[in-house]
């Protein structure tokens, strides 16, 4: 299992447009993939649940990986978010 | 009626009134429900499909940044939450599939208008729309197709992006709505495909409406229901002229402006936002020549970051590839108020702190903007206009500041272009008699003829009782442009002029005689005034 924390810098937050781009990125890799902000946790793979979790920018985020290509996964979402978030 | 005219072009012809499909389904007992689970499975399989063809066919007529939409449409029918939803609800109700759907919809939809952000309130909107679709394919009813074999002026509520994508553009006239925002969907469509649009008719459009004679002109706003014989042929004339005048046009897309004589006139654009861009390609301008940066401060309840900023001023320069675009710095204060930048009340405004003098007062305002386009200047061909300037020692005071940034840039190790150019808007009567004086100081100059005309006439434009006292061709204006741009051509800085002015073609022969450069006007007017250019001596 692979954690890392990012902190929101977009304007909009995980909006529609970056909550489906993560979803399709999230969906190339077989490990689990989950959002925590506060209280609420997301699947990153179902779009209902990324943008249920209304991420505003400056909300600091837990990303968790665990499955067996976590490493890969923790890799490309890290920059996923760097690019796009 | 009157709305609000969001893409111009006139319409005449019958209007096609879609009623919302709301219609709600029939609450049916089923006993097979693993057979009926199997049913609302193909259906929403199916219905993915569709989005997904849809989105590759949006791709491929508006570009990838427009079919995002329904490649998340596509997920949401794809979502496992969704899914397990609406078989639960079969499952455990023993209810048909449709009504489950429904029910499904309905509870995310609540989600959606539950939480504590406008815009993922209004997303509610897509899961109605997704759902939608899978109702219709379960019932058979099908999505009522919008369109017959004669085009028509197609009215509704408002649309959505499922249907708006579905529109073939030779079957519609014209889109009418009765909400609506400029920035709504159906606004944004029908700028994109060049449909004329009015939004926002309010409660006069009703189903009632539906197959009635109309003529609608997307500039104006107005709507006319039967209108009289008069009222055709006044707008079949205004309608042909602008058919004749868009034709004749397009031959000059790829020109370049240049007089019989051999005088060249570099036609540029005036644009508000990056949505624009696309009107200014399609519309062949050489250039942006005036990219109103306000935009950013006034859809705003604070200061827009650096990187909202770099964000927009980079989407221009890139989508620009490699043609100049000339970017105006803050130009708040007088008719153009952001109630964050807590300024005081003045009797004057059009003489108060506005423009250029915010920014020398409250250099971090300014700052922030300075290093939001220099980090985005490599990104294109940048130049950086100063407005509001009556003195040298304003246009020094601004040169050191920009200094400041690119050393903190330099520091920092962030790139910015050693080419930006940078220049000033002419529109104090001060700034034009010393512009042999602000010409050592800067790369160009460009007129701003609608201040420049208040301030050397002593009239307020805002004020109609005045406006017979308003002679746009004064004697005065077009001496102090002949002065700025013999002034400049002293010292080798290019002239533009981006007020309302640039665009009066009974100018032409002035422009052309005086030696300006460049002229820049609203996208839609670049090609009529390309072709003045070609026509004069």
């Amino acid at each position: 299992m692979i954690e890392f924390e990012y902190t929101i810098t977009d304007k909009l937050g995980i909006h529609a447009r970056p909550a489906g781009l993560l979803v399709r990125e999230a969906s190339k890799y077989n490990s689990d993939i989950s959002l925590k902000i506060g209280e609420k946790t997301a699947d990153a793979k179902k779009i209902f649940s990324v943008m249920g979790l209304a991420a505003k920018q400056g909300d600091r985020t837990q990303i968790t990986v665990s499955g067996e290509d976590e490493s890969t996964a923790s890799e490309a979402l890290q920059s996923f978010f760097g690019v796009n978030l | 009626m009157q709305g609000k005219g969001v893409s111009s072009g006139i319409a005449i012809g019958t209007i096609k009134y879609c009623a919302q499909t709301t219609r709600t389904v029939e609450k049916r007992q089923v006993t097979d429900f693993p057979a009926e689970i199997v049913r609302f499975e193909s259906a929403r399989a199916l219905a993915a499909a569709q989005l997904g063809e849809l989105a590759v066919s949006t791709a491929q007529k508006l570009g990838k940044e427009n079919s995002l939409l329904f490649e998340i449409h596509q997920m949401m029918l794809e979502d496992t939450d969704y899914r397990e939803s609406v078989t639960q609800i079969i499952q455990g109700q023993q209810v048909c599939a449709e009504y489950a759907v429904q029910e499904t919809a309905g509870q995310f939809k609540e989600m959606f208008a539950s939480m504590d952000d406008e815009y993922m309130k209004e997303r509610a909107a897509d899961v109605q729309d997704v759902s939608r679709r899978v109702i219709a394919l379960l019932t058979g009813i099908g999505e009522e197709s919008l369109l017959g074999d004669k085009p028509v002026i197609l009215a509704a509520e408002d649309f959505s992006p499922s249907e708006t994508a579905q529109f073939d553009r030779d079957k519609v006239l014209a889109l009418l709505t009765s909400t609506g925002s400029g920035n709504s969907h159906t606004a944004i469509f029908a700028r994109t495909m060049g449909i004329p649009a009015v939004i926002g008719v309010g409660g006069a459009l009703t189903p009632d409406c539906d197959g009635l004679f109309a003529v609608l002109d997307g500039e104006t706003g107005t709507v006319v229901l039967n209108p009289d014989e008069v009222t055709l042929a006044e707008y079949r004339k205004k309608a042909a002229e602008q058919r004749q005048r868009e034709e004749l046009l397009l031959a000059y897309r790829g020109k370049k402006g240049v007089s019989r004589s051999g005088k060249e006139i570099n036609i540029y654009a005036n644009i508000g936002s990056p949505e624009d861009v696309p009107a200014v390609l399609k519309n062949d301008a050489e250039g942006v020549g005036l990219f109103r940066s306000e935009f950013l401060y006034l859809e705003q309840s604070d200061f827009p970051g650096e990187d909202t900023q770099y964000n927009a001023y980079k989407a221009v320069l890139e989508s620009m590839v490699g043609k100049r675009v000339v970017i105006r710095t803050l130009d708040i204060g007088a008719d153009k108020q952001a109630d964050y930048f807590g300024l005081a009340h003045e009797e004057n405004p059009a003489l108060g702190l506005r423009a250029v003098r915010i920014c020398l007062t409250r250099p971090d305002i300014f700052k922030t903007q300075l290093r939001a386009l220099c980090r985005a200047s490599v990104h294109g061909k940048l130049a950086i206009m100063i407005p509001m300037i009556t003195s040298v020692n304003e246009v020094r005071q601004v040169k050191s500041i920009l200094k400041d940034v690119q050393d903190e840039l330099d520091v920092a190790g962030i790139r910015y272009s050693d080419s930006i150019e940078l220049g000033i808007m002419v529109e104090t009567p001060a700034a034009a008699i010393i512009s042999d004086l602000l010409a050592e100081e800067v790369d160009f100059f460009s007129i701003g003829t609608n201040d420049l005309t208040q301030y050397t006439l002593a009239i307020d434009r805002q004020n109609h009782a005045i406006e017979p006292f308003c002679d746009t061709h004064h004697d005065a204006i077009l001496r102090l442009i002949a002065t700025v741009v013999r002034n400049a051509h002293a010292k080798g800085l290019w002239v533009g002029i981006c007020g309302e002015l640039a665009g009066d073609l009974s100018l032409m022969k002035f422009y052309l005689d005086v030696g300006v450069d460049e002229l820049s006007v609203a996208p839609p007017l670049v090609l009529g005034l390309r072709k003045a250019v070609c026509d004069s001596e």
